[in-house]
């Protein structure tokens, strides 16, 4: 304990326990989440470089992933549009119900995938409420890729709102109060003084809400109806690898997964600590 | 991943605009009607329909289709599950703020993004990883069969991965608030005798209540909503590893549409609970912080 105080601290500290909390800190995380999640890694590592480009590149594998990135990317479009939508009134007008629809934003964080799933699938099945009425201008929802989109929406959308919120409301009245004396309209003022203020937060809840669409899974596989090539997304072709026993395959597809969502990770730390800079540099 | 679950004050009420910096009123009532025009359709539509389609064949069938015993052992093993994920977690959560944030040491930054980790992961991989290493074909599968203890396909692994996918929740709350909060009142406390324990349980454990609610209110609901990861490791064997959301699954693709959204309408449920809680601890958190800022100014 003493040993790790020397090595490890930089400053002296009277508290106690730095030994004891980091030790079991560190323990807990590697037996957790970091021993585990290497697994992945030395699988690969095993199978060879061959065999992985081999595994990854199958006309199934690539179209799965495909669709999940082409259909997260969509899905996080709308919610960057309706999300700052949504930021905006709620925090500029107001109007009845306004604090039972804010408290509802998060619901997607709360509410189990499965049930939004089978929800979703229900209401726009070609016999449910909303799909019957989209059944009648041709549109399919369910069972199709659109569904997908429409899954991916629904467990995306809290991120652009909580995101773009707090910031919006840290804007200062006096900037727009000065773009309106200077001779600018409400558009202008929103697209030179409000949008750059804000862009930051904007693309760092895009990015979080396309970085947990790309791992979806339990709101999607009831929707997509699940056709190979068509509506199959990578994590489901992860679970149908391993229902075949073929570990080697599943891993690879979680390996070009997890790679990408680290990149994101990465990305979107990058861009919070631009905005914070940001924030911090106009007080 | 949710950057934005953490505890926040809610603002006051918005001034009033001045008309130059405010839009038209017509423009204003359509924004409105777009916003919840789209809410609608994605939030509120949906979350009737779940409690619409559990009661549409009336409350006979919802109530029959809770008591049934795989219902009833979804729920036990849910509970289960959470009881033993949550308190784990939360553990883990004081003792890594406690490091973070009441020291400074080298590879900080690299800690704190390394807890956030299992955010960015997808839920099906976090169940992949147990296979990788407990499955039959994984590292220890034969030393495991050989000691006659099964862990994928059973409850360990159900924990375990619920575990990992709740892993950042209470620390990501903890870490900011006890970094904003310094050091300085548990160095008077240390200084007037008190041990790290009771400094730990008297100053700052009561400093961070309502941070350390609302990470395991966020703990708790995701803990017992987990889908991705849990059917992975399951096996989905009725009455012995199936959690409520697999029973849902099971009972979905059964076409038993009222069972499955009865058990469906327990977890939304709880999910609006959730929200219910969290907003509160919000404004309770809001009106400490107020309370404190106005003592520091008397």
């Amino acid at each position: 304990m003493g040993a790790t105080r020397q090595i490890l601290l930089t400053r002296h500290s009277v508290l106690p326990g730095f030994g004891l909390a980091l030790g079991f800190t560190l323990l807990y995380l590697s037996l957790i989440v970091l021993i585990p999640l290497s697994a992945t890694f030395f699988k690969t590592a095993t199978m060879g470089w061959g065999a992985f480009w081999e595994a990854v590149t199958t006309p199934r594998v690539l179209a799965s992933l495909r669709l999940t990135f082409g259909a997260s990317l969509i899905a996080a479009l709308i919610n960057a549009v309706f999300g700052l939508l949504v930021a905006w009134v709620l925090v500029r007008y107001r109007f009845f119900g306004k604090r039972l629809i804010d408290a509802l934003v998060d619901l997607p964080f709360a509410l189990p995938t499965a049930v939004a799933g089978i929800a979703l699938t229900t209401l726009y099945a070609t016999n449910g409420l909303i799909g019957h009425w989209l059944d009648q201008y041709g549109i399919k929802v369910a069972f199709t890729p659109l569904g997908i989109v429409v899954a991916l929406t629904f467990i995306g959308l809290p991120f652009v709102v909580r995101t773009v919120q707090p910031v919006l409301e840290d804007i200062e009245a006096e900037l727009e109060e000065a773009a309106a004396c200077l001779g600018a309209n409400r558009l202008q003022t929103f697209v030179r003084i409000i949008l750059p203020a804000i862009g930051p937060a904007l693309l760092t809840g895009f990015a979080l809400a396309f970085a947990r669409a790309i791992g979806e899974y339990g709101s999607v596989v009831f929707i997509a109806g699940n056709m190979p090539m068509i509506s199959e997304i990578a994590p489901l072709l992860i679970i149908t690898k391993l229902e075949q026993y073929d570990y080697a395959g599943a891993t690879a597809i979680a390996v070009v997964m997890l790679v990408i969502s680290f990149l994101l990770l990465l990305a979107i730390n990058l861009l919070q600590w631009w905005s914070s800079n940001r924030t911090k540099s106009n007080r | 991943m949710s950057a934005t679950s953490v505890l926040h004050t809610p603002v006051p009420l918005e001034q009033a605009r001045s008309a130059a910096t405010n839009e038209p009123a017509l423009m204003r009532w359509l924004l409105i009607a777009l916003a919840l025009i789209f809410l609608t359709l994605f939030l509120f539509i949906p979350l009737a329909s779940v409690f619409y389609e559990a009661l549409k064949k009336g409350g006979d069938v919802y109530l029959k289709a809770l008591q049934e015993p795989d219902a009833l052992s979804a729920i036990q093993l849910t509970l289960i599950t959470a009881a033993i994920a949550v308190p784990a977690n939360l553990v883990f959560g004081v003792a890594a703020a406690w490091a973070i944030a009441k020291f400074e040491f080298r590879g900080k930054s690299v800690l704190i993004t390394l807890i956030d980790l299992p955010f960015a992961v997808s839920p099906v991989i976090s169940g992949l990883i147990y296979v990788l290493l407990f499955g039959a074909q994984g590292w220890f599968g034969p030393w495991l069969q050989a000691h006659d203890i099964k862990i994928i396909f059973a409850v360990p692994g159900i924990v375990l991965a619920t575990v990992f996918v709740t892993f950042p929740f209470v620390a990501r709350e903890l870490i900011p608030l006890m970094q904003a909060q310094g050091a300085e009142e548990e160095e008077a406390a240390v200084a007037l005798g008190a041990s790290g324990w009771q400094t730990l349980w008297r100053v700052t454990l009561p400093n961070v209540k309502w941070g350390l609610v609302y990470g395991v209110i966020l703990c708790n609901a995701r803990a017992m909503g987990e889908f991705g990861a849990v059917s992975v490791v399951s096996g989905h064997i009725r009455g012995m590893t199936n959690t409520m959301p697999l029973h849902v699954e099971i009972l979905y693709n059964e076409y038993n549409f009222a069972a499955a959204f009865a058990v469906a309408s327990i977890l939304a449920l709880l999910a609006l609970v959730t929200l219910a809680a969290k907003s509160f601890v919000e404004w309770r958190f809001g009106h400490d912080q107020q309370t404190s800022i106005e003592e520091h100014a008397a």
